[in-house]
């Protein structure tokens, strides 16, 4: 313990800001360029090796851009990396818990399946990652009463995690605390949850002391893989949940429809004064198409509605995995999507279909199609333009959006049990970029793409912060 | 009169203004949401009654404690309470998890005076009232320990405090109006130095002061 009172727990403190915080959004897109890309690497088949933390260049000017620099393995095997997230960001800014001297060095970095959480430091050399401290599962299980952590966003107040069930591999999931300065499991978040009992992903209105919480289903429900019946039976998550930040307490619930199956991320506006924000559901049951939503506040009251549907797109069964032949058409399965930091452009990753969308929502509730990338896919393989040769299983999967909104990375893998269902093949892993250019453009880079055999990359974090990373408490 | 405690308070209630942690921050953050000056103004309010409040209960509690022991043991007390909270603060740097962006009048007033009593605010003062006491107790006393530690002391810091609270509130208020209007939140990246650090530093220099003061 001494090293977390004298080494972590009084933080090395700076003499100024830390220089990768920003009071506003605008003021954030302004930064400099990443340098450093992290990178959850997944191991395959989470018996032989354990899982890694890549770090990759994405310098355009260095000499290994587009390479893997190192690669950090953790002690155990079996975590299932998954998301993970940065220790402190602009919110050390915000007027009512100020700690603007801590530095945004550690990587949260949770085990979705063992509930392990390593901080991994990215200093001195952002090259040469150390793991500083370990949280075991015991600790998040006795702590929080939570287990499976997910999601992690540096708070105002804390590093507050979603976690996806109870210790047990039942519901209710929600969302726990860690103390920003030593990474001590604070405790459960909510004091009162309401009717909430799944649980997945969590963001914020920072400006309205609004918390909104996402649903996909407790361990239980995903960790052997999609459950055909589960998923028939409208049983995943399908509503999205509205706290009050400072209290603590569930103050809405909206039921998208029980069709809607699986409502995972949430990206509020970044404008902390603004009321918006996307939330995007993988599968209708209807149809097999997959929507994006606006939820917003009127006249004091939250509301949500469909803004894009993306359709199911016909197919030969013989091209399909045994869980969608039945079906003769592939969904788009939309499982991440990302909005730029000055709330303008929608990038959704169709992981299904293997095409990444981009739409133009500066009239929120219009969002216009401005551009489709297509890469990988159950069906069409699409190859990148480094080797137009090479047919590429996985699609777009998680993506992270640079701060400045000029570029765009993507990795193929979801979730291990998962990926094997919809690619049985084996996802052979890559990541790549896509410039995004200020007319709505889309285009590869064809100097960038990542692969390697080892593992299978998941969340992207980049140096500096990225869209997804940071929120802001002043407005822009 | 001697000038230099009169001084002393002013300076400290400026420094208190010029930290973004202790408010001035807040103000303007609540102004932008509002887009409102009278915000900021109302903000800077509350503030400012917080943080005299903290240090009137600080105050109030030293001169009761002055009653029951002797000046020594006070100046001796006071000393090993402010090394040891800026000892605290430095190892073990804390900032209040409370509240959130939207509060009211009276949530800033307590919030301010959880911010300025964790800081050891009114503390800090109390090298000031102690070793310059003849200066405000208009008594040309040879020992200032025995007019600091006698309670009619406490009516006559009422100024003292009112003349640090005001220096505060003015000062964070320029600071506030200045960035909302005219220079713009870009300035914290820059200039936002470790205030925190100065003041723990500070805090164990004055117990340390009163030590060696100590008659």
């Amino acid at each position: 313990m001494a090293n977390s009172t004298f080494g972590l727990s009084t933080n090395p403190l700076r003499w100024t800001v830390d220089p990768t915080f920003y009071p506003t959004a605008r003021l954030a897109m302004e930064a400099p360029a990443e340098r450093y890309a992290y990178v959850a690497g997944l191991a395959p088949d989470q018996k032989s090796r354990s899982d890694a933390l890549y770090v990759v260049d994405v310098d355009p000017s260095s000499p290994k851009y587009g390479q893997i620099l190192s690669r950090t393995d953790l002690p155990d095997i079996g975590d299932e990396l998954h998301h993970f997230g940065w220790n402190a960001c602009s919110t050390a800014l915000c007027p009512y818990a100020p700690h603007p001297h801590v530095e945004r060095r550690y990587l949260i970095v949770p085990g979705l399946r063992s509930s392990r959480i390593h901080v991994i430091d990215t200093k001195p050399d952002p090259t040469k990652l150390q793991i500083v401290k370990t949280i075991e599962p015991e600790d998040v299980f006795k702590r929080a009463g939570y287990s499976r952590p997910h999601t992690v966003h540096c708070g105002p107040d804390g590093i507050y995690l979603s976690a996806l069930g109870a210790p047990d591999g039942g519901g209710p999931g929600g969302i726990f605390v860690l103390d920003h300065y030593d990474f001590n499991v604070l405790g459960r978040w909510e004091v009162d949850r309401g009717p909430q009992e799944l649980a997945y992903d969590f963001f914020w209105h920072l400006g309205h002391d609004v918390l909104i919480s996402s649903e996909w289903g407790t361990p239980r429900m995903i960790e052997g893989g999609l459950q055909p019946e589960t998923l028939l039976g409208a049983k995943y998550g399908h509503q999205i949940h509205f706290w009050d930040l400072r209290k603590r307490k569930h103050s809405k619930a909206l039921d998208l429809g029980s069709e809607h199956q699986m409502v995972l991320e949430l990206r509020p506006s970044h404008d902390p004064t603004k009321t918006f924000g996307f939330v995007g559901v993988v599968i209708s049951l209807k149809d097999l198409s997959a929507s994006i939503w606006l939820w917003r506040r009127r006249s004091g009251d939250w509301e949500i509605k469909k803004v894009i549907e993306i359709p199911a797109q016909p197919a030969d069964a013989a091209n399909l995995p045994p869980l969608l032949q039945g079906f003769g058409a592939v969904p788009p399965l939309v499982s991440d999507l990302h909005l730029s930091l000055d709330d303008r452009w929608l990038y959704v990753s169709c992981w299904g279909t293997g095409e990444l969308h981009r739409y133009d929502v500066s009239i929120p509730d219009q969002p216009k199609l401005s551009a489709v990338l297509p890469i990988g896919g159950i069906v069409k393989r699409t190859p990148h333009p480094q080797n137009p040769a090479e047919p590429l299983n996985g699609g777009p999967q998680m993506v992270e959006v640079s701060r400045d909104g000029k570029r765009v990375y993507l990795t193929n893998s979801l979730y291990q049990s998962w990926d094997e269902q919809f690619y049985p093949d084996g996802i052979r892993t890559w990541m790549v970029k896509a410039d995004a250019g200020a007319d709505g453009s889309l285009h590869f880079d064809p100097r960038f793409l990542v692969k390697t055999e080892d593992h299978r990359l998941h969340q992207v974090r980049l140096e500096g912060g990225d869209t997804s990373s940071d929120s802001f408490c002043f407005p822009s | 009169m001697n000038a230099w405690p009169w001084i002393a308070l002013v300076a400290l209630g400026a420094w208190h203004g010029l930290n973004p942690g202790m408010g001035w921050l807040f103000a303007v953050s609540l102004g932008l949401q509002n887009r409102s000056r009278a915000a900021i103004f109302q903000a800077m309010c509350a503030i400012a009654i917080g943080h005299a409040l903290s240090v009137f209960v600080i105050i109030a509690l030293a001169y009761l404690v002055g009653q029951y022991v002797s000046a020594t043991w006070f100046g001796l007390a006071a000393a090993v309470v402010l090394a040891g909270l800026g000892s605290w603060r430095l190892l073990r740097g804390r900032h209040p998890r409370w509240v959130g962006m939207r509060v009211s009048f009276r949530d800033l007033t307590c919030w301010s005076c959880l911010m300025a009593s964790a800081h050891g605010a009114g503390l800090m003062l109390l090298p000031v009232f102690v070793i310059g006491g003849g200066a405000w107790c208009g008594v040309s006393s040879p020992s200032p320990l025995k007019s600091a530690t006698s309670f009619p002391g406490f009516y006559n810091s009422i100024p003292g405090v009112c003349v640090h609270s005001l220096s505060q509130f003015v000062v964070a208020g320029i600071v506030a109006w200045l960035v909302y209007d005219i220079i713009g939140l870009a300035i914290l990246r820059k200039s936002w130095f470790n205030a925190d650090l100065v003041w723990s530093c500070s805090l164990i220099l004055a117990g340390l002061l009163m030590l060696t003061l100590r008659v």
